[in-house]
């Protein structure tokens, strides 16, 4: 059940990374993966400053339509795990990484794949909203518009609307479409910013803390959405909510100081975690 | 909220679920206010059920008064545990062992309460016994067949509460597997007092009283048998109820 062999919650931080470098604990597969990571590893730094690893040989599936949720203390490595999944950390220069990443069985990170069209298939969505200075329809209509989805303004136009629909949005907007994007409430902008994700029809939406600026109330549409969202998109979701983690994810994937220590259901994990680490983060005991 | 009167030093109970390591300090306090008001609990009710076994075959008619008003005391605490842990599921939100130890708890309650509705029985029918004079003649074989019974199961609620409070489930699983010795003793128990009501009618109500007590004592093993459960639960997250021993066993393993 343990496979590393936590004898119990006194051990200091620095052991634990190191006990914590044999095998994740639990199942990281998928039966119906739609996208697959093995051996990741993150770097940051280079060879003449000092290299630092960030994220350690990390294994698992995202299995489709449903929703897996990243855990974890702050500085544990999960953003950065998220970011790799769209090569988002491409844009920056000391970051390397290796390891294989998949989705549909193709590598994203191959030489002639277009990491432009990996993120039109692989949406992301951050922890503060970030709509364009632009108005609520432009928002939404910038991407098809830069992929040239659309070939007319009636398309687009239904485009929009069925974007501003599956995200929650449209009866709250439909007759400001016009109005700035910025002007709307923080959990409208976050909503604008998940239609703005779909409307480039993506396979997986990724979500980087989505309601930790957000009030309980803007954040039960967020979660209710992304329950709606799961049965056409495959989502990830990184939260430091863990009753968050519990209510929106039907798995979850725990990170510590880097590593993956285990992943499940998300029944399993909020009920009887098997790993000593991950109960004692979900519990809120030291270690 | 009344402050426990358990004294005894952070048990098993507390380091087995390491209920005081949380970076909370305040929720540490909860879960060891939680935990000692049941174990309050659970000494009241053994108490109960000592005395109220005690009054039935001494036929002590103050004793069994006294069992019987006290019962009210059980059913406060059950409230009051019962309001203690709806908030904190409410305030804390527990998860993994904590969340398994609060429902665990509520499950416990009720068992502990309901054994000390069986106590008040031993009461209640020691005072009608005793105004039968049924412990002097007729009943005077019976009264020692329970003896056996009330014995040994005072001993096995005895032992299960020794294993929750140290969270022992290797003691626990040994309690579910002598449940079936308490089960044969009531239906040896049953057999006596069928012949004793063939051979003498006039004796039929009171070996009716006899034979609920019987049952309750019967009973009492089957609510100790629940507790030892959700031992296991609390630990080993296996849900064991319903299941054989060789079942047990297994799940715990896997």
């Amino acid at each position: 059940m343990n496979n590393l062999n936590m004898t119990n919650n006194e051990t200091s931080p620095k052991e634990l990374g190191q006990i914590a470098l044999t095998k994740t604990v639990g199942n990281i597969y998928a039966d119906d993966a739609k996208m697959s990571i093995r051996n990741a590893n993150v770097f940051y730094g280079n060879k003449e400053h000092g290299e630092k690893q960030a994220i350690h040989n990390v294994s698992l599936d995202l299995a489709k339509n449903q929703v897996t949720a990243l855990i974890g203390p702050s500085g544990c490595g999960k953003s950065t795990f998220l970011r790799c999944l769209n090569r988002m950390n491409d844009t920056i220069d000391i970051c390397r990484i290796t390891g294989k990443f998949t989705l549909d069985n193709n590598d994203i990170y191959a030489k002639d794949l277009d990491p432009v069209l990996l993120r039109a298939r692989v949406g992301m969505v951050f922890q503060k909203p970030n709509p364009f200075p632009k108005s609520i329809y432009d928002n939404v209509a910038y991407g098809p518009r830069i992929h040239g989805l659309t070939n007319n303004k009636a398309e687009l136009d239904e485009v929009v609307e069925t974007s501003l629909k599956k995200a929650g949005l449209f009866n709250e907007v439909k007759d400001r479409l016009k109005d700035p994007g910025t002007g709307l409430s923080g959990g409208q902008q976050q909503r604008l910013c998940i239609a703005r994700t779909i409307a480039v029809s993506p396979e997986v939406i990724l979500m980087d803390e989505p309601a930790s600026a957000l009030d309980p109330i803007a954040t039960a549409i967020i979660e209710e959405l992304i329950d709606e969202l799961k049965e056409k998109y495959t989502i990830a979701i990184v939260t430091h909510s863990m009753q968050q983690a519990a209510r929106v994810s039907q798995h979850t994937a725990y990170f510590h100081l880097g590593k993956l220590v285990e992943m499940g259901k998300t029944e399993d994990i909020f009920t009887r975690p098997s790993h000593k680490l991950t109960e004692n983060y979900i519990t809120g005991r030291f270690g | 909220m009344t402050t426990s009167k358990h004294t005894t030093p952070p048990s098993g109970f507390t380091t087995r679920l390491h209920l005081d390591k949380h970076i909370s300090r305040r929720f540490n306090a909860e879960l060891e206010q939680v935990r000692s008001l049941v174990m309050d609990m659970g000494a009241l009710v053994e108490q109960q059920v000592n005395d109220g076994l005690s009054a039935l075959l001494n036929a002590d008619l103050d004793l069994a008064e006294q069992v019987i008003i006290r019962d009210a005391t059980v059913n406060a605490m059950e409230l009051e545990i019962d309001e203690y842990c709806t908030q904190i599921l409410a305030r804390r939100q527990p998860a993994a062992s904590d969340l398994r130890l609060i429902v665990s708890i509520i499950k416990s309650i009720t068992d502990l309460e309901r054994m000390g509705d069986e106590a008040v029985k031993f009461g209640k029918n020691a005072i009608k016994l005793a105004k039968g004079n049924f412990a002097e003649e007729e009943g005077a074989r019976p009264l020692v067949e329970l003896k056996h019974l009330g014995k040994h199961v005072s001993k096995t609620l005895h032992d299960a509460l020794m294993a929750y409070e140290q969270m022992d489930v290797d003691m626990a699983i040994e309690i579910i597997k002598n449940d079936n010795i308490i089960d044969e003793e009531f239906d040896n128990i049953s057999r006596l007092l069928v012949t004793k009501m063939m051979e003498n009618p006039r004796e039929i109500k009171n070996a009716l009283r006899v034979t609920w007590c019987a049952r309750a004592l019967e009973r009492i093993g089957d609510h100790t048998t629940n507790l030892c459960e959700y031992i296991i639960y609390l630990v080993e997250g296996k849900d064991v109820r319903h299941a054989t021993i060789e079942q047990i066993k297994a799940k715990i393993k896997s």
